[in-house]
């Protein structure tokens, strides 16, 4: 109680330290270096078996028997599981239809659909008998792309639908289809100089997340079950998983464990389900680890789509009108298709002014995998559409690209096609400037002061097929407006509980909530937060698990919004507490007590003016105070099923690309020089967090321009390349410099004025390769990612 | 099989290894060293390096059996590995790594000719607070593999070139980082490493 009685001014150096705005570092950082960071794959326990799911070799076909008598008879076996053993009459799954089943009944609908479960002693033996069940299939006609999915006598991949999204669709084979009408695109076009329209293709992207789906299960005493387990949402996984085994909420507790990367690609159930069957089954702890083949059908992927385009402009460079028809290939199950939806079609004009539109955007159920939440969702597709026709109409107006967007950027205030405004800033324009003001990289880079050519900086690089003869080099722009947390209605809130106590006469706070830290840092951020607000330096994050309420998932751009908002929310109601205990100890020592607006800093209670009234550690001496609460962005409505119209989203992010690339245009190779970035985030929570984040968001875009594509045979929907030696992703030496240029400019309703970021930067990098191929080669490309033979005119089909 | 070995200078002797096992698997279900990474047991994407001998490997790829007599060091045993080898040549001095120099400071730092010089000790190895230190952890599944990785460059080469850094690096995918970030982290050990002469 020294500081009472005598008021000093604290400075600025007694601010608490790490807090928000700093670049403080991961409290996770020191066990992920010295490899004792325990991920999902890394769980175990005394006496546990090991899981093998075995999964269908076929796209369509009923399942006429399945034999597992040999399977059950190996030595180590200890169960062999299908769809006959589920304990009850729930028997599907699903993130907002429940069209998935847990293991295949009486027909598989895709090419590695679960059908049986082995658990074992040892993982080759479980492989081993997975091997030996014997499952007769009768194999149906696959569905693989709009027009064999809508034909009128087409097979359904899901008879009697009866979710609520089949009075929306004109076909069964429809998962979702969302219109939006908005002015008059007809008569708008009338004005217009130059129209261009345009067909363009977006290939089949894997999240490719390191960490394979895995996890351990390990019944529990009273009938229930404990799982271990990688995910992005674990109240989403229990309200799914509890139901299938017949338990109530309480009797499945999950805990959080090590999650190697996600990327939209674990908002679905993979092996929790599984793993919980056969702990129940065996009554041992097992654990379930995919390895990379499996994990490419154990997630859904991104939507591969369609997207046709009609863009008018006058001559002097504004947009008239824009029509468009996206369609996006769901695969077998919905996942999150109907989101999907919503989101290419409310972002599918991108961040332009735009006031007559005609658009539809429908996912459908084909025999393909099933795709589902990745990062960028649906804006993704769209962005690469829209900014290849941004490039083709400056193109025939002859402006400049940048100019030409810039000419038609959207402003705080401009109205998406959904008649909802932007309310919040919007700088389109200033991030296109940003980057094209940027110095560019030096050309021809592997010319050397010697003879002999630098051939790593080639395109191909040390492969050493070319010594620069046929390399031309081209710059592309692109933009994009990505939403942030989940729109049409949904109740997006987070649950955040906070303590603080005097623990070796120090306050420190606890802050637990069931986010899932898949890499993103908010364990980080939540930290930077409690410091901030109550004031403390030691922070200790809980781990996450159901026993504290939902956080809502880890995707859409939303956790440091949505959770960080719960934990400043939380962390203001324990202040008032604290500083409530403060008045009731020491409120007559000091008038300010009562009278001044009071902080914690530095781990005492100062004044807005800096005047110190008290130590925390003397407020709270050995009482504690603890809240868990709720808490909640402003409400979105769903967009209306024929227009469209609604205030459908939270918030939205913006960023802008400059791609530099070399391509050699004999060998059809494309190195990827520069590819500079700015986006507009708000508040940076933590800078060093944020660039890290856009620079790998870019390079998932980067991905999927020149190399990420999961092939799959049109004739049996079967995967061509579920490996990481046939699906490519970016290296190092694919991956060039990724300057990053951050803009903070508020959004009033946001906690600390911050903006998702995590997404954003992922749409406008496709599109500003592709520009930049484009530019180089003067080839049309309309299709990602761009291969060899479609540079060099090869192409075979 | 039995199989006897040397893991981060302790002798391990594993016992009834089924013939198809990893050195990977013996490493993380045998062992208890979950510290190599199995991000696709294909040998694409360098998560599991570890070094044999003092290569690094992707010990996915290797038989259990062909590790017989020889000696591994996994990320586990990095720090250790590193603190040995500036025993046996001394002369750094910056003990938590955090010798004074910064992230912008490491960006401008320019590769010199290969003059010998070797990495210094601490709690952690350079290589590891770098990567703490530069942002170049995110998800982390790749680190471990990536800090081997990183660790033997910077033994051989103390000053390498971006060039360098990403030539010895090509074989550790990561998902997260952008690999920006990563190549900071080698240039900031490589920086402190210089410095500590
Ligand atoms: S796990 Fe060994 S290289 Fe990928
Ligand atoms: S894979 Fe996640 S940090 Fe590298």
């Amino acid at each position: 109680m020294a500081t009472t009685g005598t008021p000093t001014n604290i400075t600025q150096g007694s601010k608490t330290k790490g807090g928000i705005g700093e670049s403080t570092l991961r409290p996770d950082g020191t066990l992920k270096v010295t490899g004792e960071f325990a991920y999902s794959s890394d769980m175990w326990h005394e006496d546990m078996l090991w899981g093998q799911t075995l999964r269908s070799t076929v796209a369509h076909a009923e399942i006429k028997s399945i034999d597992i008598s040999e399977a059950v008879a190996m030595p180590g076996v200890y169960a062999v599981l299908t769809y006959d053993d589920l304990p009850t009459e729930v028997k599907n799954y699903g993130l907002e239809i429940q069209d998935t089943p847990v293991l295949a009944h009486g027909k598989v609908r895709h090419h590695g659909e679960p059908v049986a479960l082995v658990a074992a002693d040892h993982p080759e033996t479980a492989r081993r008998a997975a091997a030996k069940i014997k499952i007769e299939y009768a194999e149906l006609p696959v569905i693989t792309d709009e027009a064999s999915a809508t034909a009128p006598d087409a097979v359904l991949v899901h008879e009697g639908r009866d979710d609520h999204h089949i009075g929306h669709v004109p076909h069964p084979n429809i998962v979702h289809r969302q219109p939006i009408v908005r002015g008059d695109a007809d008569e708008a076009a009338k004005r217009a100089d130059v129209i261009v329209k345009g067909e363009y293709t977006f290939g089949m992207q894997d999240q490719a997340f390191l960490g394979p789906e895995s996890g351990l299960a390990v019944p529990s005493e009273d009938g229930g079950v404990e799982l271990y387990v990688a995910t992005q949402w674990l109240h989403s996984d229990l309200k799914q998983i509890a139901p299938v085994l017949g338990l109530p909420e309480e009797k499945v507790r999950m805990t959080l464990s090590g999650v190697g990367g996600a990327f939209g690609g674990r908002e679905d159930i993979s092996m929790q389900i599984h793993a919980c069957l056969l702990a129940l089954r065996t009554g041992k702890p097992v654990k379930i680890v995919y390895n990379r083949f499996e994990s490419f059908f154990g997630h859904v992927h991104r939507h591969p789509a369609k997207l046709y385009y009609e863009h008018g402009a006058t001559k002097d460079g504004k947009l008239t009108h824009m029509k468009c028809k996206i369609v996006l290939d769901g695969g077998a199950y919905a996942s999150a298709s109907p989101a999907v939806v919503g989101n290419a079609s409310s972002l599918s004009v991108g961040p332009y002014v735009i006031d007559d539109v005609d658009i539809e955007a429908i996912a459908l159920y084909t025999n393909n995998p099933p795709c589902g939440a990745m990062r960028g969702f649906g804006a993704v597709q769209a962005c690469f559409a829209y900014e290849a026709q941004m490039d083709k109409l400056a193109a025939k107006l002859g402006i400049d690209p940048v100019e030409f967007r810039q000419l038609n950027a959207m402003e705080q205030g401009t109205l998406l096609p959904t008649g909802q405004p932007v309310d919040s800033p919007a700088p389109v324009a200033e991030l296109l400037r940003r980057v094209k003001a940027r110095p560019l990289p030096p050309e021809q880079q592997w010319v050397t002061a010697g003879e002999q050519a630098d051939v790593r900086a080639l395109p191909g690089g040390l492969s050493n097929t070319t010594h620069g003869e046929g390399v031309v080099r081209g710059i592309g722009y692109a933009v994009g407006i990505k939403n942030v947390g989940f729109s049409e209605g949904f109740d997006d809130y987070s649950t955040a509980k906070v303590r603080v106590e005097v623990i070796n006469g120090e306050a420190v706070a606890t802050v637990h909530t069931a986010m899932a830290e898949v890499g993103q840092g908010g364990i980080t951020v939540h930290a930077q937060i409690a410091r901030t607000e109550l004031g403390v330096t030691q922070v200790t994050i809980h781990p996450a698990d159901t026993q504290v309420g939902s956080a809502g998932s880890t995707s859409a751009s939303r956790q440091t919004y949505v959770t960080g908002g719960a934990v400043k929310n939380t962390c203001e109601h324990v202040r008032e507490a604290v500083l409530e205990i403060g008045r009731r100890k020491f409120g007559s020592y000091h008038p300010a007590w009562a009278t001044a607006e009071l902080l914690l800093e530095g781990g005492k209670v100062v004044t807005d003016g800096g005047e110190v009234l008290a130590d925390l550690a003397d407020v709270l001496e050995d009482e504690a105070v603890e809240l868990e609460l709720e808490w909640r962005h402003r409400p979105t409505v769903a967009f209306d099923l024929r227009t469209g119209q609604g205030n459908g989203h939270v918030q939205y992010s913006f960023a802008a690309h400059r791609a530099v690339v070399e391509v050699d245009t004999e060998l059809g190779l494309v190195k990827v020089v520069e590819l500079s970035v700015a986006q507009d985030v708000g508040k940076a929570l933590n800078p060093l967090s944020v660039v890290g984040q856009i620079q790998g968001g870019t390079t998932q875009g980067l991905g999927v321009a020149v190399m990420e594509e999961i092939i799959v045979d049109p004739k049996t929907a079967k995967v061509r390349n579920p490996s990481f030696t046939d699906y490519l992703i970016p290296t190092i030496l694919d991956t060039p410099t990724i300057p990053v240029d951050v803009l903070e400019l508020a959004d009033e309703h946001a906690p600390y004025g911050l903006r998702g970021i995590g997404e954003a930067p992922t749409l406008s990098s496709t599109p500003a390769v592709l520009a930049a191929i484009r530019n180089a080669t003067g080839l049309e490309l309309n299709r990602t990612p761009v291969r060899p033979e479609h540079l060099t005119g090869t192409e075979s089909s | 099989m039995r199989v006897n070995f040397t893991v981060n200078g302790r002798k391990q002797e594993a016992d009834d290894v089924w013939e198809g096992e990893s050195l990977l698997y013996v490493l993380r279900e045998r062992m208890g060293l979950p510290g190599s990474k199995n991000a696709c047991e294909q040998g694409e994407c360098g998560s599991c390096t570890v070094r044999l001998d003092g290569v690094p490997v992707c010990s996915c790829l290797v038989a259990a059996g062909q590790v017989e007599g020889r000696e591994v060091v996994t990320v586990e045993g990095l720090a250790d590995y590193a603190k040995h080898r500036e025993d046996a040549h001394p002369g750094g001095g910056c003990a938590s790594g955090a010798c004074g120099t910064s992230i912008d400071a490491a960006q401008r730092w320019q590769a010199k000719p290969l003059d010998g010089q070797t990495g210094e000790a601490g709690a952690l190895s350079p290589i590891q607070q770098a990567f703490i230190d530069a942002g170049a952890v995110q998800c982390g599944f790749c680190t471990p593999g990536l800090l081997v990785a990183a660790d033997e460059l910077l033994e051989r080469n103390a000053s390498p070139s971006d060039q360098d850094i990403r030539e010895a690096l090509s074989g550790n995918l990561c998902r997260c980082t952008g690999y920006e970030k990563i190549l900071d982290a080698v240039r900031l050990a490589a920086a402190r490493q210089e410095e500590a002469v």
